[in-house]
């Protein structure tokens, strides 16, 4: 964990750990997995909220809990960029991370795979891999979604690449 | 569009002779000439190959088998015929798995399995297999087109899916499963495994399914930085699958630190990628046809031209429950492995007794001593690499479990009250 910054480390910690080890395919032990997912990804929401630090939605997108949708967005020079999240959790979860992807922002950096997910394999896999099965959902959005946001989209934002909505909607009425 | 070249080459022979000025006849030839070329053209537009029913050894140029069939009466291959019984599944289409799939097409395999989601686009043209004009098709219709073209004996069957999804990963086990093209067959309905795919993620679900079908499989892989890559044979139960040590790369060579990873995923060279797809058809071909020297692991660094190999056991272990389970079954069906190959050298023994003694006297007693002894240190455990291999990610670190106690009082949660919950801090 070094060269984390101070405030993702502590944050981390106050996420709660999981530690059913079990993927969509392990039935009753899966329902288990998906009711720690919640805990934590309902502490990490909570405590988002009251550091005002909050930047993410995200709800299971079917019954069974293995694709998930929502949004998050990062503030750069006071304006808030938003963009749609989602992804599946798949088949060897906890031993292998869900694949987060960014669809909007598709073809637009090269840190991303096709399809829009977004690359996490220096910066996140080696810690996933190591924290299996204590690390879940919101484990993932913690340490690789966020850092993600925090180093593209001031680059993807100062090139030109991304447009604010607001500016989007200006330039578009001229 | 024959039978008007050869009406204008008509027109330009009468306009010859009715000409009177023979100083003319000269553009008349070179006229006649373009149009004679033209026809040739038109003959050779292309043609279809029809199916072949049987490989013949025959040597005509219209043979399509015939340099293959010569493997056969070299005595490299025992029959090379039965090539066409194997089903061989490519999972990822990609630089590797394209360039494989054509292999093994022009060799006459039976039937292949091609899995991918993905579409051709224009940054594949550094790599070999697709054309600039199979832009926007995915890459199994893309490479069904080619393929059929080259080698229509082939069975092809395609499927456009992410394995990683739950509902991708029964597609795929369920094709795996399916034994229609050769029913006598053990097992599943495939010969091999090949995975050709380009991360972590997919490896790890490639692993599972064979795992969970005791399916052997070969494992490749091309680094991010296009300079290094590897082949390994994965035997559920015998050898270690991909789950009991993480996962064995090459090193590059180079300092790490120099590497220049800014703004950029994954690099990608055609030269790396053919030389790990031949190395991955060659081994599949040697474990299909049953000649020469299986490779249990064969790295290769181009930067240094250097080939280290190595064999790995199982891990007792492994975090992947069917991986024990095959594990228990090789440990219990040793008293019969052992048996079979005690009757295979008795067998070849009585052959050889039959043959006149090698030499007629031993002056110096010389005997050929039985190796088998050394074979439990043949396969390295994991924590001890040969130079030149490294492990590209870390192990889990060991955990306790909580006590009971904890884990039972989140059973006592509702799920849907959790869901509900998480629902109320998104809504505000």
């Amino acid at each position: 964990m070094e060269g984390w910054d101070p405030n993702t480390k502590s944050t981390l910690t106050q996420i709660p750990l999981l530690t059913t080890k079990a993927g969509p395919r392990d039935g009753a032990a899966w329902t288990q997995r998906l009711k720690e997912e919640y805990r934590a990804l309902i502490a990490y929401t909570q405590m988002n909220k009251s550091n005002d630090n909050d930047w993410f939605r995200i709800s299971a997108a079917n019954p069974e809990g293995t694709r998930w949708t929502g949004k998050c967005w990062y503030v750069h020079n006071l304006l808030k960029y938003e963009f749609d999240l989602q992804f599946d959790i798949p088949v060897t979860y906890p031993a292998t991370a869900p694949e987060i992807e960014l669809p909007e922002l598709d073809g637009k950096t090269q840190k991303m795979y096709r399809g829009g997910k977004i690359c996490l394999t220096v910066h996140f896999k080696p810690l996933w891999a190591k924290n299996c099965p204590r690390f879940g959902i919101a484990h993932a959005l913690c340490l690789g979604l966020a850092p993600w946001l925090a180093a593209e989209i001031p680059i993807l934002v100062d090139s030109g690449m991304i447009k604010h909505k607001d500016d989007a909607a200006s330039s578009n009425e001229s | 569009m024959e039978v008007e070249l050869k009406e204008m080459l008509d027109d330009l022979q009468s306009l010859r002779q009715s000409l009177s000025d023979p100083t003319l006849h000269a553009s008349i030839d070179k006229l006649q000439s373009c149009v004679d070329h033209l026809t040739h053209l038109a003959k050779s537009v292309p043609v279809r190959r029809s199916k072949v029913k049987d490989m013949s050894a025959e040597v005509v140029d219209s043979n399509p088998y015939s340099r293959l069939m010569a493997l056969q009466r070299m005595g490299i291959v025992e029959n090379y015929e039965r090539i066409r019984e194997f089903s061989v599944a490519i999972v990822g289409i990609g630089g590797v798995g394209s360039v494989a799939a054509e292999m093994l097409t022009r060799c006459g395999i039976g039937r292949l399995l091609l899995y991918d989601y993905d579409k051709v686009e224009l940054a594949n043209m550094n790599r070999l297999f697709f054309r600039p004009e199979q832009v926007g098709m995915t890459k199994t219709d893309a490479a069904v087109q080619t393929l059929s073209d080259i080698n229509p004996d082939v069975v092809l069957e395609s499927y456009t899916l992410n394995i990683t999804t739950v509902q991708g990963f029964e597609t795929f086990m369920s094709s795996l499963r399916n034994k229609t093209f050769c029913p006598s067959k053990e097992g599943s309905g495939v010969d091999l495994v090949l995975s050709c795919v380009d991360n972590y993620e997919a490896r790890m679900v490639v692993n599972q399914a064979c795992n969970e079908l005791n399916q052997t499989w070969m494992e490749s892989g091309v680094s991010e930085d296009a300079v290094s890559g590897h082949i390994q044979l994965l035997i559920p139960g015998e050898t270690a699958c991909f789950a009991c040590a993480p996962p064995l790369v090459v090193a590059s060579g180079v300092d790490e630190r120099t590497l220049k990873r800014e703004g950029v995923c994954a690099a990608s060279l055609p030269t790396t990628m053919g030389v790990v797809a031949g190395l991955l058809v060659q081994n599949t071909l040697k474990f299909l046809l049953k000649f020469g020297h299986v490779s249990p692991y064969l790295g290769y660094s181009s930067l240094k031209d250097y080939f280290p190999t190595m064999a790995m056991k199982p891990n007792p272990q492994c975090s992947n429950a069917a991986c024990l389970e095959r594990q228990k079954e090789y440990i219990l069906a040793k008293p019969a492995r052992d048996a079979e190959a005690k009757a295979k050298m008795e067998a070849e023994a009585s052959t050889a007794a039959a043959d006149l003694p090698l030499h007629a006297d031993n002056e110096w007693n010389i005997s050929v001593v039985d190796d088998s002894g050394l074979e439990s240190t043949g396969g390295t455990s994991s924590d001890a690499l040969p130079e030149g291999l490294i492990h590209e990610l870390p192990s889990a670190d060991e955990f306790q479990k909580p006590p009971a106690s904890e884990a039972l009082d989140t059973g006592i949660v509702d799920l849907e009250d959790l869901r509900r919950q998480l629902e109320a801090l998104n809504a505000d």
